[in-house]
């Protein structure tokens, strides 16, 4: 039988023919991220299996992006990044992006395409749930703990469970005010936050074609909130130009066998699908967001690696340009690449940046921000019972601060249409 | 490997997450300076709802306030346990807490890979959701050698599943140990 990419792109890094569904494999690792919260015990467990004087596999496959606990007094928190400090310097690691220097960029799944470090049928390797969001880029990537990290760290190897493959097909045309976001929430509700579990989502189709790279990071980061274990896009033209704009280094692009074997195949038609959100307390209590009109909400937040990007903005200005915010919102670039780009780019004269201040919105550093809660003095984290509706990715309770709180995830159109009007609002009420 | 693992039980529903079982305001605390190690037990499933923990009745708080161990050693749970960020901290805080092993029917993945290529936890599948029949506070036995978790108190006994191709790894400890037994990295 023929193979999916996933197997395509895990047979080769095994240096076998083929591998097959269920198969438990070692595999060649490409590179390894890791960050502020994981990188200090990932190598600690290094060096306590590999010895204190041990060195690394290989100093340019390892990449370390600080970005959970940055803004913050919280001293255990920055010691954390001193920690990464030490190790970059003792392991001589060229591909460090610290706090405080020129190449600070803050969340590591937008950094990671920005530097060039998401490479079609390479295998990629991070400390955090959210790395399969580099799927995106026709790779395989997935989050592993630190033992496993630090296992990588000094063997470059690691064994994987050979997963099956769920395949989503969208189609058609996607209308002017849905997003990536929408998309993802309404599979995720479909198949409720464990329907992939241990398995790869890939999208395609021709919705997905006609998608940026940005729309298609989107649809992969999420993949972890329905229990995949990677998700994956064929690349394409749109992929080797984000691609080579960001590095010289060599890919491969692979696509599925004509005969390849799926765990199984949804269709959705984009023009029948609507702004969804889910409600709290999990990513897959979905619902239209017309629904919910009478939700009454008092936070908005705009950021993270899922909702933080630059397109993500673009969307909600498209909406806050004309209408100020009526609850407390929080924009909060992911890194200092969005950030930048939010003071270079105008709508009608006016700098994004300008358009977030004068809708009354607060803009935050580039980081992770509230997205996972964080020390007490974290911008734009939950403290009290607020109702917020968020662009981030998961909204158990007490993700983003405070367990009383009530999170709402929502397309950045959805949000800023809700910001704009004090309660749950669909934003075709905005595209008239 | 011991294969028989008794203790009392805690019992969880569906979804729990590696925020509720570790919330991330805890994770800037090292778990190599033993004092601050403590802390993961004191804090582990913290983040669950108060009345969600220690099922059916709730309101029972997994470790005591001011402690750093629970009296209980086995987690009961439902579908999709350790859903979730990839923070190891999690399988490591409720090890550090005193738990030996969790039964579910399902677990996420990162969570299940943590808990066994770190040595942390065993994470046993149980064929279905076993919450109905378990109440915090009973005392159960685990027995990994016929595959069946027995309930004390109501003398019922119920089908775990085979660890399957990860045995190797729980056997051995974890991932480094067993990488040393089968010679692929050095002593
Ligand atoms: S932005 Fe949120 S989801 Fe993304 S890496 Fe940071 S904490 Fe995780």
């Amino acid at each position: 039988m023929g193979m999916t990419i996933t197997e395509k792109i895990l047979a080769k890094h095994s240096g076998g023919a083929s591998v097959s569904p269920g198969e438990n494999i070692w595999i060649d690792v490409d590179v390894l991220m890791t960050h502020d919260v994981c990188g200090p015990p990932a190598f600690a467990i290094f060096k306590k299996q590999f010895g204190e004087h041990a060195k690394v596999w290989d100093p340019e496959k390892v990449v370390i992006i600080p970005d959970h606990y940055i803004f913050t007094a919280d001293k255990h928190a920055n010691r954390n990044v001193q920690l990464l400090r030490d190790i970059v310097a003792e392991q001589k690691l060229p591909h460090f992006y610290d706090v405080g220097t020129e190449r600070y960029k803050g969340v590591c799944h937008v950094a990671l395409p920005e530097e060039g470090w998401t490479r079609p049928g390479e295998v990629l390797f991070g400390t955090d749930s959210h790395t399969c969001t580099a799927g995106a880029f026709g790779q395989f990537a997935t989050g592993v703990g630190n033992t496993d990290a630090a296992f990588i760290l000094g063997t470059g190897k690691i064994w994987v469970k050979v997963p099956e493959t769920m395949r989503f097909v969208i189609d058609g045309e996607i209308p002017p005010y849905l997003m990536g976001k929408d998309l993802i929430l309404q599979i995720i509700g479909d198949i409720c936050v464990d329907g992939a579990a241990y398995r790869t989502m890939e999208f395609a189709g021709t919705a997905i074609e006609a998608m940026s790279m940005e729309e298609r990071m989107t649809l992969c980061n999420m993949v972890i909130e329905a229990g995949g274990k990677n998700g994956v896009i064929a690349a394409d033209a749109t992929t080797e130009a984000f691609v080579q704009a960001r590095t010289n280094a060599g890919y491969e692009i692979f696509h599925n066998d004509q005969d390849a074997g799926f765990h199984s195949v949804y269709h959705y038609q984009a023009e029948d699908l609507q702004p969804m959100v889910a409600r709290p307390h999990s990513p897959d209590n979905k619902a239209g967001v017309r629904e919910l009109k009478d939700v009454k909400v008092n936070r908005a937040y705009i950021g993270s690696c899922t909702g933080g990007k630059f397109s993500d903005f673009l969307a909600a200005a498209e909406i806050l340009k004309d209408h100020p915010v009526k609850m407390d919102t929080f924009v909060v670039p992911a890194t200092t690449e969005v950030s930048n780009q939010l003071r270079e780019t105008n709508i009608n004269g006016r700098s994004l940046w300008q358009i977030f201040e004068d809708a009354g919105a607060q803009i935050g550093q580039p980081s992770c921000a509230a997205c996972l809660g964080g020390p007490d003095d974290t911008f734009g984290r939950l403290n009290a019972d607020e109702v917020c509706v968020s662009t981030t990715n998961r909204n158990f309770p007490g993700r983003m601060g405070s367990k009383s709180a009530q999170v709402y995830l929502a397309s950045p159109y959805t949000v800023a249409a809700t910001a704009a009007t004090g309660r749950m609002t669909d934003p075709r009420e905005f595209f008239a | 490997m011991e294969t028989i693992k008794q203790g009392k039980v805690f019992v969880l529903g569906d979804d729990i997450d590696t925020d509720q079982i570790i919330p991330a305001a805890h994770l800037v605390y090292s778990l190599d300076h033993p004092d601050e190690k403590r802390k993961y037990g004191e804090f582990a499933l913290s983040g669950v709802p108060i009345d969600k923990s220690g099922l059916p009745d709730g309101n029972i708080p997994f470790v005591a306030s001011g402690q750093s161990e629970s009296p209980y050693a086995i987690i009961v749970a439902g579908k999709n346990f350790g859903c979730g960020s990839s923070r190891e901290h999690a399988p490591a805080a409720l090890q550090i807490a005193g738990v030996q092993a969790v039964v579910a029917p399902t677990y996420a993945r990162i969570f299940y890979r943590n808990a066994v290529d770190g040595g942390f936890v065993i994470p046993v599948e149980s064929q279905a959701s076993l919450v109905e029949h378990f109440q915090t506070g009973d005392k159960a036995e685990i027995n990994l050698t016929d595959y069946f978790i027995r309930n004390q108190r109501t003398g019922e006994t119920f089908p775990v599943k085979k660890l399957g191709q990860v045995e190797n790894i729980i056997e051995a400890g974890g991932i480094f140990a067993y990488a040393r037994q089968a010679g692929m990295i050095g002593e």
